[in-house]
Formats: structure tokens, C-alpha cells, sequence
């Protein structure tokens, strides 16, 4: 298995939650102070290379007008990360390409990301939570096909290198496609695709690329593997489904003691509690279909659904939404997930998250890099 | 004739009410209401014609639709389908927008014209939105543009069947699609609607809050024979929160100086 350390790089430097009504989309940036977020900045990256210098690879993505994640272009930093990592997988998880006006932009960024580290870039593709919408001025309607015409139209990109190809679909055009320069991966790099749903995952799978799922819990994630692997199945590709083509996102703390595992845990939550969100921008219209979304009104999905009661350590280990506790803790609450959705072969770790201090990240970074992965690589095939 | 209609490979819901000459009525963002008392009102003294939009109540959205400018050809088909060379028009809204894209492409085809709370150009500075973002606004705050008496007139999800729920969540996915970007207009209209010599009568509620009145009136003067008025204490939908009013001024236009 292979485990990668995932920060959304959040700026948690904020008023009281009371006085602004949600910390996405409309929270105003004078609450940015520069020189905090350049001072975070600078932590987040070093971050990243202390994971690569204990053996762990690198993961990173993109979010909108929101103090969530002050990273509105991971591009931008996976092109630094390119440069001050040395050995780790860099997966930019990823471009939210049903928001992009330009899909042979985006394969352009990643080719030369590819290039300047290497080889060592997974591009991943998203269609994006629906905060991203309003944000992205982008319509919420139909998402998923320029989601998927923009995919084929980047890996068509990527791959042809006789001179120009064209596109003329349903949502892009592009007459000229040439890119310099081409991947440093041939014939491209790995492509990953989070969903988490089902029905999005079949497709994943019937394409084959690396599906990740996020705080799916037990039941969640072991549909939308399921899903993967009949999709797989139903292409054609095998009744094997290699593992490497699944990975689970979970919030992760490991530390030697019991007290400093439940202290980092604590913090770590503030990835859930601090996401207050206003019912406008969380369920724009076609984003989901209409009978989820009649669902949704009427009370039948709660978005808290995966928490029971209350969105507390307990409950969030308890659901498989979080690994933390001491180096066995932890081993033994990845086991029962991993036994229970059919095994997979990538951990996202999200160890970073709120007020979770520098020092407090790098212990749990150590201490699940020399105590817990070499009995994951050793115990999880794949 | 009512029921389906088969319109360029669209199963479009066509209402129809009463008999006299042919009033074409698009609806706003809300839909067709069939059981509301404007459609009584008004086919007192016309044959009111009344399609749900591709996307909006039942009728079919196919993949290819993406726009107003669509949804006005399908419509200027379905007036031939329906041997109406010439209507009188009415579109509330979303529809107005409509109405205004149809009567560019064909102006000879519309007798009169009536606009109510129109959407479709844009008439201000680029720094403010013409028409206040109906996507970004909490559902109460949004209520209250709406509707003069929002406690008499929104919609309480709860009092409404799954089936009824599914309608009012797909029409607001389809206005999403139609009027996302450019936000409620199209950058062209106003550039075409010289064109547009019927009669017009522009017509909002005093406390519409989505369409202000500057608005109306610039609406208006792109238009060459547009006059407006306004419905008293109504909001963005005067014919559903007052439709005796709404009725009796647009029957008048209609009815002055009618065309033989």
C-alpha cells in the first residue's frame, strides 16, 4: 500500500464562525492577513517534504474563495513541489476540469509539472464539491459531461505527438492541439478520478483509472469500490481488479501516546466542524439529480449522515472516516475498513487540517512513516 | 388541443384555455401553475396557449438545449404546428426573455406584446448585476424579492407531493442551464429588439424585487412602441399574487385598438 500525506492547507485565522454565515464562497478576504498566509505557506510546503524525506508520497489539491484551502491553483504549487521534494509520487487530486474553460491549458500545466519533477507527477481529475460552482462561475448543470469530454480531451492531448490534432465537441473546441512540452511520463501519467458515488465510480472503473474516494466510511466506500469493480468487470478488463486502482481519503493522527494521538485528533476535526456552509451555494441546482435532491429537502440524506449523532472523534473513528490513536490504534482501525470495503491500495492521509500546529503534523507524519507504514506495505498487498 | 406535443424532438406539455383569438403565455422560472386562477381570468376573452418550457414542468429537455435563443425557435415551430401565423404574446420573467428572443426572429408574427418582469438584457454598469443573483440568495431572502406577501405566496416544500417537488427542483435546474451565464441575459437582444414594432406593454409589481423599475424602463426603450405600468402590491409574479389586476390591465392592452 502506499500512503500519502494530504494537507488542504487551510488558513484557520478567522473571526467567530457567528459573525459571517459561511466560510466558502462569500467569507471576505480582508480576514487573509498576507504575511500569516505566506508564513503558512512556507510550513505547508516544508510540510510536504518532511513526508517525502520519511519515505511518504505527496498529495495536494485545489479549492475556491474559501478559507478551507488557500490553494486556488495546485498548479502552482505542485509546480514548487516539483522542485523541493526529491523522491516522492506528487498527486494533484486535483483539477476540477468541469470548472475550466481550457482542458488543453490543463494538460499543458501538467505535462510541464511532469517534466520539471521528473516523472513524479499523478494528475488527478475532479468534478468538484458544489461550493466550487459559485466560485468558478461555472454553470452546475451538466458538470459531469464536461467533466468526462474534458478528460478524453486532455489525454488525447497528452498523447499525440505528430503535430496538431483538433476537437470539436459538445462543450470545447480547440482547432490547433499541439502541446510543448509532452509529459515526461509516457504515454502519460497515472489518472486518478475521485467520486463518491457509485454510479460516478462504474465509470472510473470501466476506464480503469485510479479511483479515490473521500470520508466514505464503511458502507459509502464500499459501494463506490464495488461500483469500481463491477464497472472494471463489466468492460471487460479482467475479473482482477488490481488494488492500486483504489484509495481512501481519511483524516489520520498517529503518535506514540494515547494523549497526544486524541490532542492531534481533536484539531484535526476542525477539517469538519469548521465548514460552515449556507444551503444556496452546498446544493446548487443540477448538481445532483433531482430525486437526491428532493431527498436532501424533504430531510431523508442528512450531509452529517456519516457522524450518527455528532461529528466527535469517537464517532468519526467509529464510521471510518478517521484513523488515529497510537501506531497499533491505528493499524487496527485501517485493517477493519480495508477488510470491510474489499482492500485498497492508496491511504490519502488528510494530517494536516485547522490549528493542528507544525510540530504536532510532524509527529504524526514520523511516527505513521517508521511505525505504521512499513507494516501496511508489509501486511496490505498491493 | 392540449396535452403533449412533439416539438424538434421535444415532448412539450401544452396547456390550453378558452376560446377567441390565440394568446400565446410563457411562463416565469416557477412554471405553468394549470390550476391558478390568471388562466380562468384571462381566457374569459381569449384562446390562452400555455407550453411548459423544454426542462420546466413536464415537458422533455434533450441533451442539445442549452439556451433561451432554443427554446424560442422551438416555440416559433410550435406556432406553426399549431397554424397560429400570428399571436398576441405574453411572457412573464424568464419568459419575457423568451418572448423578446421570438419577436426579434420574427417580429411580423406578434400582434402585441406583453412583458412581465422581463429578464433577458442587460441595461446596466458591468460592476453590479442588473438582476440580483437568485442562485447566491438564502431561500427566505429570495422569498421575499419575490413575492409582495411572501407569507401568502411561497412555496412550502412540505405541502407539496415528491411529484410536485420534482417539478419545482427541475424547473430552478433548468433555469440554471438557460439564464447561468451570461447571468439572465443575452448580450445580443438589445442590439435586436428595434426590430420589435408591436405594440409592447411592460408591466412589473411595485415590490418585484428581482426586476426594478429602471430596469423595466430601459427595457422598454429599446422597444419602439413599449409603454409600461405597474401592478399594485404585487412582486416578480403579479399575475399569480394579483391576477385580477394583472388580468384586467393586460386584456385592456390587448383589447385596445385590437387589429382586426
Amino acid at each position: 500500500m502506499k500512503a500519502w500525506h494530504f494537507s488542504e492547507t487551510a488558513y484557520p485565522y478567522l473571526p467567530p464562525a457567528e459573525t459571517y454565515s459561511s466560510i466558502r464562497v462569500t467569507l471576505p478576504n480582508r480576514h487573509f492577513d498576507p504575511e500569516k498566509g505566506a508564513t503558512l505557506w512556507d510550513r505547508y510546503l516544508d510540510e510536504w517534504c518532511i513526508a517525502d524525506d520519511e519515505g511518504i508520497e505527496v498529495m495536494l489539491n485545489e479549492h475556491h474563495q474559501t478559507a478551507t484551502c488557500a490553494d486556488p491553483a495546485a498548479p502552482l504549487v505542485l509546480a514548487a513541489l516539483a522542485r523541493v521534494t526529491k523522491k516522492a509520487r506528487l498527486l494533484i487530486l486535483g483539477n476540477p476540469i468541469a470548472n475550466r474553460r481550457q482542458p488543453v491549458r490543463v494538460a499543458e500545466e501538467m505535462a510541464l509539472a511532469d517534466v520539471l519533477s521528473h516523472g513524479r507527477v499523478e494528475v488527478g481529475f475532479v468534478r468538484g464539491v458544489p461550493w466550487e460552482l459559485a466560485a468558478a462561475n461555472s454553470n452546475p448543470v451538466r458538470t459531469n459531461e464536461r467533466h468526462w469530454e474534458a478528460l478524453d480531451l486532455i489525454i488525447r492531448a497528452w498523447t499525440a505527438h505528430d503535430g496538431p490534432i483538433s476537437h470539436e465537441g459538445r462543450f470545447f473546441h480547440h482547432r490547433m492541439i499541439n502541446i510543448w512540452p509532452r509529459p515526461y511520463q509516457q504515454p502519460h501519467p497515472p489518472v486518478w478520478v475521485s467520486t463518491t458515488s457509485p454510479s460516478g465510480a462504474a465509470r472510473v472503473g470501466a476506464r480503469g483509472f485510479v479511483q479515490a474516494t473521500f470520508l466514505t466510511g464503511f458502507d459509502g466506500t464500499r459501494a463506490v469500490f464495488d461500483a469500481y469493480r463491477k464497472g472494471w468487470r463489466d468492460a471487460g478488463r479482467g475479473d482482477h481488479v488490481p488494488l492500486d486502482r483504489l484509495a481512501y481519503a481519511a483524516l489520520v493522527y498517529t503518535a506514540p501516546s494515547e494523549r497526544e494521538a486524541r490532542a492531534g485528533a481533536e484539531k484535526l476535526m476542525w477539517y469538519v466542524t469548521a465548514n460552515k456552509i449556507v444551503p444556496q451555494f452546498t446544493y446548487p441546482p443540477g448538481y445532483v439529480p433531482v430525486k437526491t435532491a428532493v431527498d436532501v429537502i424533504r430531510g431523508r440524506i442528512s450531509p452529517l449522515s456519516h457522524f450518527g449523532a455528532s461529528p466527535t472523534v469517537e464517532n468519526a473513528i467509529k464510521s471510518g472516516i478517521m484513523f488515529a490513536g497510537t501506531p497499533d490504534q491505528v493499524m487496527a482501525q485501517i485493517r477493519k475498513v480495508y477488510d470491510y470495503v474489499g482492500g485498497f491500495g492508496h491511504l490519502l492521509m488528510m494530517g494536516q487540517a485547522g490549528f493542528l500546529e507544525h510540530d504536532e503534523t510532524v509527529l504524526s507524519i514520523k511516527t505513521f512513516a517508521r511505525e505504521v507504514y512499513p507494516r501496511l506495505k508489509e501486511g496490505f498487498c498491493g | 388541443m392540449a396535452g403533449m406535443i412533439r416539438i424538434a424532438g421535444i415532448d412539450l406539455d401544452v396547456a390550453e384555455y378558452g376560446d377567441g383569438p390565440a394568446l400565446l403565455m410563457l411562463h416565469g422560472a416557477g412554471g405553468h401553475h394549470p390550476r391558478h386562477a390568471v388562466n380562468a381570468l384571462l381566457s374569459a376573452r381569449r384562446r390562452v396557449i400555455c407550453p411548459s418550457h423544454p426542462g420546466f414542468g413536464k415537458s422533455a429537455l434533450p441533451d442539445w438545449l442549452d439556451s433561451v435563443d432554443d427554446i424560442a425557435h422551438v416555440y416559433l415551430e410550435l406556432m406553426d404546428r399549431l397554424g397560429l401565423p400570428k399571436v398576441e404574446l405574453i411572457g412573464c420573467s424568464i419568459g419575457g426573455w423568451i418572448a423578446a428572443e421570438m419577436a426579434t426572429k420574427a417580429p411580423e408574427r406578434f400582434t402585441k406584446l406583453v412583458m412581465v418582469a422581463p429578464v433577458g438584457v442587460k441595461t446596466g454598469s458591468p460592476d453590479r448585476l442588473d438582476v440580483p443573483d437568485v442562485f447566491a440568495l438564502p431561500p427566505e431572502e429570495l422569498d421575499r424579492l419575490l413575492f409582495r406577501d411572501p407569507r401568502r405566496m411561497a412555496q412550502d416544500p412540505a405541502a407539496l407531493s415528491d411529484e410536485d417537488l420534482s417539478i419545482v427542483v427541475r424547473n430552478r435546474e433548468t433555469l440554471a442551464l438557460i439564464a447561468w451565464e451570461p447571468y439572465m441575459h443575452n448580450p445580443k437582444l438589445k442590439h435586436r429588439l428595434h426590430r420589435v414594432a408591436a405594440p409592447a406593454l411592460f408591466l412589473r409589481g411595485d415590490s418585484d424585487g428581482l426586476v426594478s423599475d429602471a430596469y423595466l424602463q430601459a427595457y422598454a426603450r429599446l422597444l419602439p412602441n413599449a409603454r409600461t405600468a405597474t401592478i399594485a402590491n404585487a412582486g416578480h409574479v403579479p399575475q399569480l399574487e394579483q391576477p385580477l389586476a394583472f388580468a384586467a390591465a393586460a386584456l385592456d392592452f390587448l383589447d385596445a385598438e385590437r387589429p382586426e
